[in-house]
């Protein structure tokens, strides 16, 4: 008689696994690619946002990497950082430090995975499915698809890394200069 | 030296096969390909037997051998019957002279009607000395055959990707096949070798149709490599219910549970492996016991070990893969932080700044 466990093993009568019967790692893989489909989704939504909203929306999308003032208020961001400077330089939106790296650390690296996400999804629902004929094209740059597997590995550890410093920053401009987000009231 | 008027009907019942026979073989190659039998009939009686070259180059004859034991169809059917196989150094009669003879007269009798079937690749450093073939480099002979053929077949991982003498360092500068001829109609069947039935069924095909088959976007026949191992494999039920091999002698790798995590490319290989099998549908590397190596896929030489997921990655210097590089520096940063905190805890005890005015100035 088999009893079946809330994680999807089956157990025998001794409490052993019966092998067929489980979906634990399609859970897994299920909760993985319903979260990839959420992020792209909430992705789409923030280009629009940039399109639609404020001057702010756009921050993340487009550096100013050419105007002067970029790079002066970049250079002060990174003094006051440094604990070399103590005013801060903008009153509105992200910081040039901040804005720098939400746009390399977080836009470029959400645009990567979300492209080599739906390519390798592609690739198990099958040749014929619209994730591989709309994201395919990327196995023409490496045809290999152990590259993209590694790469979105590396890309996951980016987003970690920003995270950290992301919400590390957050919280010390708050002690620092009570201007971000938790102060506002 | 076959004649082109010749039909492969015409020379089976010649040898005494019955036309029941004959179309008992079609229906087995039609449901094969996934096509009627009686178009397979149609053509085999109508259409001229195929000239078929096949030269080596730089190659381990891997390809050879696994065509030569084919059973759907059986290979004497392939090779004596449906292809007029008018050159191929490994199993031909003729020898020196003789045998380049062949290559002369087959380009300059057969013009764009023949097929160039080529199992290995040229190397290209020292003007291609490091492969020389009949007192030539291969290079050569590849080039001038390759002009006047109707279509070129690259058999395996070498002429289609470029394999082991194309890796990293890559001395004798060996190129995959399209890298060096670009203007003929080109099918990849990687594979290291290919499965037998993969090359018996696409001979048959072209022999059959007198064209390539539909192709994917990396060139090669959709029909055998439009899935990965992965999509096919018997013990996909374990990877989905999470049931891992460990280590190579534990108690998982005796029930058959999934190689996943022993380093299996069936994931990212795209092959027949799982679907066909090999040698007469016996066995294939997963079944018998050990993780795909990935070997239809590019540059699988040079992606790291066999039994790790992940490509190693060189460029740190020290070789790491994407997990262990992405744990450092996110360790790094980790401290970085930490040690950011600190500083500005320590200044702050110190000496207490003056807030600046809550909403900050304009900007």
């Amino acid at each position: 008689m088999a009893v079946q466990t809330p994680n999807g093993f089956n157990l025998d009568r001794s409490g052993k696994r019966i092998v067929s019967g489980g979906f634990l790692f399609g859970y897994i893989r299920f909760a993985h690619f319903s979260a990839g489909y959420v992020l792209s989704a909430g992705f789409l939504l923030r280009i629009y946002w940039a399109l639609m909203g404020n001057a702010h929306a756009m921050q993340i999308f487009c550096v100013p990497l050419w105007r002067r003032c970029f790079w002066r208020e970049l250079h002060h961001e990174i003094r006051r950082y440094s604990f070399l400077a103590v005013e801060p330089e903008r009153g509105l939106g992200h910081n040039r430090l901040a804005q720098l790296a939400m746009f390399f650390m977080f836009t470029q690296t959400i645009t990567f995975m979300v492209v080599t996400g739906f390519a390798l999804y592609g690739q198990g629902a099958g040749t014929d499915s619209w994730q591989y004929k709309v994201f395919g094209w990327v196995f023409s740059l490496w045809p290999n698809s152990q590259d993209f597997h590694t790469w979105h590995h590396l890309g996951l550890w980016v987003i970690v890394m920003f995270a950290l410093v992301h919400i590390y920053a957050v919280l010390w401009d708050d002690v620092v200069s009570r201007r971000s987000f938790p102060s506002i009231k | 030296m076959g004649d082109a008027t010749e039909t492969f009907y015409g020379v089976i019942r010649r040898q005494g096969i019955t036309r029941r026979s004959f179309l008992k073989f079609c229906s087995f190659t039609a449901a094969s390909l996934g096509l009627g039998a009686s178009s397979i009939a149609h053509a085999l009686e109508t259409k001229p037997r195929v000239p078929v070259i096949w030269l080596h180059g730089l190659e381990c004859t891997c390809c050879s051998e696994s065509f030569i034991r084919s059973a759907h169809p059986l290979i004497k059917d392939a090779l004596l019957s449906m292809i007029s196989l008018d050159y191929d150094h490994m199993i031909m009669a003729a020898a020196g002279h003789q045998a380049e003879a062949i290559l002369e007269e087959t380009r300059a009798r057969y013009k764009g009607g023949y097929v160039l079937a080529v199992e290995g690749n040229p190397p290209l450093n020292e003007g291609g000395m490091f492969c020389i073939d009949g007192g030539k480099p291969f290079v050569e002979k590849l080039t001038s055959m390759a002009e006047e053929s109707m279509a070129i077949v690259a058999w395996g991982t070498c002429a289609s990707w470029g394999c082991v003498q194309a890796a990293k360092p890559n001395p004798t500068r060996a190129v995959p096949i399209d890298k060096l001829i670009t203007n003929r109609p080109f099918i990849k069947v990687p594979g290291g070798p290919p499965i037998a039935e993969v090359m018996s069924g696409l001979v048959t095909f072209i022999t059959t149709f007198g064209k390539l088959p539909k192709l994917d976007h990396q060139g090669r026949p959709s029909m055998f490599y439009s899935e990965r191992i992965h999509d096919k494999c018997y013990r996909r039920s374990h990877f989905d219910a999470g049931q891992f091999v460990e280590e190579w002698d534990d108690t998982n790798a005796r029930k058959g549970y999934c190689l996943y995590k022993l380093g299996c490319k069936g994931p990212t290989t795209y092959n027949a492996c799982s679907a066909l099998r090999w040698n007469g549908g016996v066995s294939f590397p997963i079944q018998s016991g050990h993780g795909c190596l990935g070997c239809s896929e590019d540059g699988f030489w040079d992606k790291g070990s066999f039994y790790d997921r992940l490509t190693t990655i060189k460029q740190f210097g020290i070789e790491q893969n994407a997990d262990e590089i992405g744990m450092a520096a996110a360790g790094v940063v980790g401290l970085a932080v930490a040690a950011h905190a600190a500083v500005t805890a320590a200044k702050r005890l110190r000496h207490r700044p003056d807030r600046p005015a809550h909403k900050g100035k304009p900007s």
